[in-house]
């Protein structure tokens, strides 16, 4: 097909337009009819055929969804189980992957080949035992359940993270750290002051890996926080979804997604990058 | 710097060993916080994970050892049968949705000159939402009264449609919401991947008078080979472990029409307080599920060398 005929021209403009409404139709529609819906009243809602715009624009559905539903302790604990799950995950990997990388122990390469091989077992199999673990930790008896450390402890054992990490850490020349070390600078003065600036770009991939993961994890939290008081957005909206007004319900899953959608509109490049790191590690 | 990439002395002295203890001490020191995640929620529940298929627990009395007890539980319950099967088709299901349409997607986004950037993002968004709400979402749009889709099939002059509410569209459905909130990361590789294809293979193959259709045959196809291969095997993975449809959406109804293995496991757990049962269906699928870990593991690890 080439696009210099008259003929080429008419067949790629139509294909273009056909798939640009088809997009949108399947991609952004719904989610205009999802804020849109909460703006309807109940009856507007059960009416058919239905409306394609609201009749009246009452944003106090929303405000009603935020007070109803306790949204404001939902997203508050959503940011703290997500933040903590990033601090957390960039503590202990980063430490991770550098002493992999560049401290070189004894037995290293078997507990990295040991931390790569739990990305073979998918994590619902795992999910009973982990469960059993969270409620009850061998050794100390604490009992996670309904506290953040449930969220975060898990989310550091990444064993994709430390890969693409130590990946990173690999490619960076031995002799900067050498000329460093010469100077009388620590380990962790090296990993601070060197690694870290370098490893910008690595660090802003695995950031938003996992601040997203966290934010979007369902069953997890689901098992682990059970208390009301201690749900993150996902499980406090499912799990009151059933006593909800519809449209209440509906406004609360608009003020749901908001976040994770900003997120993307911010961080859009690194979000792709980490895409396309994850699928072609191979 | 040269003294340091000098060869090491012939014969260890006392000072080099006492290095090497302390370099280790330090690297240990940096990789402790790893090695206690990692121990206590992977290392350790994998291990756990078989001692619960084999063992009946109370959480009050020490577990005992039952054998085979657990896995003869599940193999009576008639849930059991229906769960593995729709797992099955609900994976040929989404494989068939979220593999093929995502690849021919990129394909024509690949082929397109404008709004690019656009597609992109609009195919990802979904991806983007966190899946509770959009499960949610698609429940509103199933109702079988005011339901968005059955608007839709009323407008176009269709009769309605069940969806959740009959065993002949329940587990479709669940499929057609997985592959929407899915299908962005799909085509968002494949797309990578058909960008790095070199051009000229395919300038060649337009001199040699290929159409659209066999340049996609014989040179995307070929040249995504591998990719491909790798992302069924990661989307098998993904798919068989589907839990938040059937909780959120149907409950595994109607008449266990949606209940999948993952599911099934969830309810001994915590609906009916069985962790040994549910143990051992999560060792079921840990096995299925390696098998095909073991392939994508052997398939990535050629491309490498």
């Amino acid at each position: 097909m080439s696009l210099l005929t008259w003929h080429g021209k008419l067949i790629y403009w139509t294909v273009l337009t056909v798939v640009v409404v088809g997009f949108t139709i399947v991609f952004v529609f719904p989610l205009y009819w999802m804020v849109t819906g909460a703006l309807k009243s109940p009856d507007e809602l059960a009416q058919i055929p239905p409306s394609f715009f609201p009749k009246s624009l009452d944003f106090g559905v929303y405000v009603e969804a935020w007070q109803q539903l306790e949204l404001g302790t939902f997203l508050r604990n959503t940011v703290v189980y997500a933040g903590g799950a990033w601090i957390f995950t960039l503590m202990v990997d980063v430490t991770a992957a550098y002493a992999l990388s560049k401290l070189r122990p004894m037995f290293g390469k078997l507990i990295l080949a040991l931390m790569l091989a739990t990305l073979m077992i998918p994590p619902m199999v795992l999910l009973l035992p982990t469960y059993l673990v969270a409620k009850d930790v061998p050794i100390f008896h604490w009992d996670l359940l309904n506290t953040p450390w449930a969220i975060w402890l898990p989310a550091a054992a990444n064993g994709f993270f430390i890969f693409l990490l130590k990946r990173f850490f690999d490619s960076i020349p031995r002799e900067l750290l050498e000329a460093a070390a010469i100077d009388g600078a620590s380990p962790m003065r090296i990993l601070w002051s060197i690694i870290l600036p370098i490893s910008r770009p690595i660090l802003g991939v695995v950031s938003i890996l996992s601040v997203v993961t966290t934010w979007k994890d369902f069953v997890w939290p689901l098992l682990v926080l059970p208390e009301t008081e201690k749900m993150s957005i996902s499980i406090g909206i499912a799990s009151l979804s059933a006593q909800m007004p519809q449209n209440v319900l509906i406004a609360s899953l608009v003020i749901a997604s908001i976040p994770t959608i900003l997120v993307f509109f911010v961080f859009q490049r690194s979000i792709m990058a980490g895409l396309t790191a994850g699928s072609l590690k191979g | 710097m040269a003294t340091l990439t000098a060869k090491p002395p012939a014969r260890r002295s006392p000072g080099v060993a006492r290095r090497a203890v302390g370099r280790n001490l330090t690297a240990y020191g940096f990789l402790c916080g790893a090695l206690i995640c990692f121990a206590f929620f992977s290392w350790y529940p994998m291990v756990r994970e078989f001692l619960l298929s084999f063992q009946q627990t109370n959480f009050v009395d020490p577990p005992t050892w039952v054998g085979f007890d657990n896995f003869r539980t599940v193999f009576a319950d008639s849930a059991f049968r229906a769960a593995w099967l729709n797992t099955a088709a609900f994976t040929g299901l989404a494989l068939l949705c979220g593999y093929v349409v995502p690849f021919v997607a990129a394909i024509v986004l690949n082929e397109l000159r404008h709004a690019k950037a656009y597609l992109r993002f609009v195919v990802y968004l979904p991806v983007m939402l966190p899946p509770a709400v959009g499960v949610l979402l698609f429940k509103w749009f199933y109702d079988p009264g005011a339901g968005l889709f059955n608007q839709v099939l009323g407008f176009a002059g269709l009769p309605a449609l069940g969806w959740l509410d009959s065993t002949d569209t329940a587990l479709i459905s669940l499929v057609i919401v997985s592959t929407w909130m899915n299908m962005g990361t799909g085509t968002l590789i494949y797309l990578a991947a058909l960008q790095s294809i070199p051009g000229e293979l395919y300038e060649s193959a337009e001199l040699d008078g290929a159409g659209l259709f066999r340049r996609v045959w014989h040179v995307t196809v070929p040249q995504t080979k591998l990719i491909l291969l790798v992302m069924l095997l990661l989307q098998v993975v993904a798919t068989m472990q589907v839990f938040i449809e059937p909780y959120l959406l149907t409950g595994g109804g109607p008449e266990n029409a949606t209940v999948t293995v993952a599911y099934l496991m969830y309810q001994y757990a915590f609906n009916f307080g069985d962790f040994g049962a549910g143990g051992a269906l999560g060792l079921m699928l840990m096995l299925v599920l390696m098998v095909f870990s073991a392939v994508y593991l052997r398939v990535s690890r050629d491309n490498q060398s």
